[in-house]
């Protein structure tokens, strides 16, 4: 049962100055799941992934990645251990071109053919981005910089992907491509934890879910059941 | 033409200044006020060193660059542990605190400074100005190959957005440090430079006034641009010699063309977005950067 884990969160709490943010969250992602955390605005959700990557540092509890405590390691560590970042609102870097962005995306990878093939297979995911290369990415649309996003956090090969809000301040038609890409990845063997609000897009093709409620979870089960549920039916789908 | 020579002296050591500064508030984003004490702490090197040791001028160049910027890691140490206002309120206070080590202790020469400083024989004043345009050149090669290198992409993106470069795996604590330890011990060796070039060196010349004419300048030119420091630096330069007959109201305008070029033209007058055209996708600002 441990070895399939990839991530486990035990006990995890997070405060924000006094106020608590997240309050005893425990969750465990297996290999080649798509797990979605879903709740409403303030529920806690961000943090939680924050905390997973390791940039806020929780007050209790442990986290753990492939059976290694990664509880007190810096959040570049852990980007080498295999777990990449897709941030809420994309949060692109702005002032540098989209390769850049792709290049601080294999930070970690010192070996240039490596990141050449990275590069090539995020421009045949993203053939836009291949396009716009040499554009500052400020000045790519929503939808464009929310490919971005995925594909900088694809450049550091993760085993592991975090992925927040991802139809924040998209158009339907761009969040409707986020997700199929993602589904792609998925399907080609990448581990998914998605946290969003919009809980139909994050149950449909998830593996297993967990509702979180003012910095707790309340809910968890199959993603199938999680749909079928009346609670989550009124307060996340809107039945 | 003598006159000219020593503008042109003046231009080259405010042009290395300038691009020094801009490696760390250009691409690092950490503000300082407090630049010109690294040229101080340059200057002073050189100065001890020739008055007190007899070393050759050539050799306090070296000891320039290591002790500026040996106090550039450690203000830089400073800027891992506070947030970017309190940063620009830190460089500030190292620069009255060095300004003021000059002033105050007699081994420093106290208030009278150091002076009978004299460049080594067959360095006339057009051997230093190309000295120094060397320097200004070397300073700018640097600041080209930072741009280009891993090293600069990182700067720039933590400048960008901090915690997501963090989380792209870039140490961002080892990147501002690097920025602060080449941007300062750039400044440093202009000190030597400048030592001869007045003859004299005196604490309260590398002072506040002396740190904000420095980020005027780089911010006026356009922070984050190689064209951009070496413009500020030359016409902000140049400035004073073309309008001496306003001499006394040099603060007013130097202060009120900050405060225009921040309404105006906040990335400067050859900043980052400044070589696109009107009408062409530039400078949008319009990426999401809510609170997580």
């Amino acid at each position: 049962m441990t070895t399939r884990h990839l991530l486990e969160v035990e006990g995890l709490t997070v405060h924000y100055g006094k106020a608590i943010a997240v309050e005893n969250v425990s969750l465990a992602v297996h290999e080649g799941e798509w797990v979605s955390l879903i709740g409403a605005n303030g529920a806690g959700k961000t943090t939680t992934l924050r905390a997973i990557l390791g940039l806020v540092r929780p007050t209790a509890g442990r986290i753990r990645y492939r059976g290694q405590e990664i509880t007190r390691l810096p959040a570049h560590a852990r980007v080498e251990l295999g777990i990449g970042y897709v941030p809420e609102g994309r949060r692109v870097f702005g002032d540098l071109t989209v390769e850049e962005n792709l290049l601080m995306g294999a930070y970690r990878i010192r070996d240039r053919a490596r990141i050449r093939r990275n590069l090539d297979r995020v421009y045949h995911l993203f053939p836009r981005l291949a396009e716009r290369r040499q554009q500052l990415s400020r000045t790519l649309s929503g939808g464009e910089q929310q490919m971005l996003a995925i594909g900088r956090a694809l450049m550091s090969e993760p085993e592991l992907l975090l992925i927040d809000e991802v139809s924040m301040g998209l158009m339907p038609i761009a969040v409707s491509h986020a997700f199929g890409v993602i589904e792609d990845l998925h399907r080609q063997g990448m581990t998914i934890l998605l946290v969003e609000q919009n809980a139909r897009k994050a149950l449909v093709r998830a593996s297993r879910g967990y509702v979180l409620e003012t910095g707790r979870i309340v809910l968890s089960g199959p993603a199938s059941r999680l749909q079928q549920d009346p609670q989550v039916q009124q307060a996340y789908l809107g039945m | 033409m003598y006159y000219y020579v020593v503008v042109g002296i003046a231009l080259a050591l405010y042009v290395t200044l300038t691009l020094s500064l801009n490696i760390i508030t250009g691409y690092g984003g950490q503000p300082t006020l407090g630049h010109a004490a690294f040229l101080g702490v340059g200057a002073y090197t050189a100065a001890m060193l020739m008055t007190r040791a007899g070393v050759s001028w050539w050799l306090t160049f070296p000891a320039a660059f290591l002790t500026a910027a040996l106090l550039g890691l450690v203000v830089g140490g400073a800027s891992l542990r506070v947030r970017e206002d309190f940063l620009a309120i830190t460089t500030m206070g190292v620069g009255f605190v060095v300004v003021a080590v000059f002033q105050y202790t007699p081994w420093f020469g106290g208030v009278m400074g150091i002076g009978g400083l004299v460049p080594p024989p067959g360095v006339d004043k057009v051997a230093l100005l190309l000295i120094a345009t060397g320097l200004a050149a070397f300073t700018a090669l640097v600041s080209w190959w930072l741009e280009r290198s891993w090293a600069g992409i990182a700067l720039r993106a933590l400048r960008d957005d901090e915690a997501a470069a963090e989380a792209m795996g870039a140490d961002t604590r080892r990147f501002k440090l690097l920025a602060f330890v080449i941007g300062t011990g750039l400044a440093g060796l202009a000190g030597p430079i400048y030592a001869v070039h007045l003859g004299f060196v005196s604490g309260p010349d590398f002072g506040f006034h002396f740190s904000i004419t420095l980020l005027t300048m780089a911010v006026f030119g356009g922070l984050g641009t190689i064209r951009g420091a070496v413009a500020g630096a030359v016409i902000l330069g140049l400035a004073p010699e073309v309008f001496r007959f306003i001499s006394d109201y040099r603060n007013l305008v130097y202060g009120g063309l900050l405060i225009l070029m921040m309404l105006i033209r906040p990335t400067g007058l050859l900043g980052v977005t400044s070589l696109r055209l009107p009408g062409l996708p530039g400078r949008k600002g319009g990426i999401s950067r809510a609170a997580p």
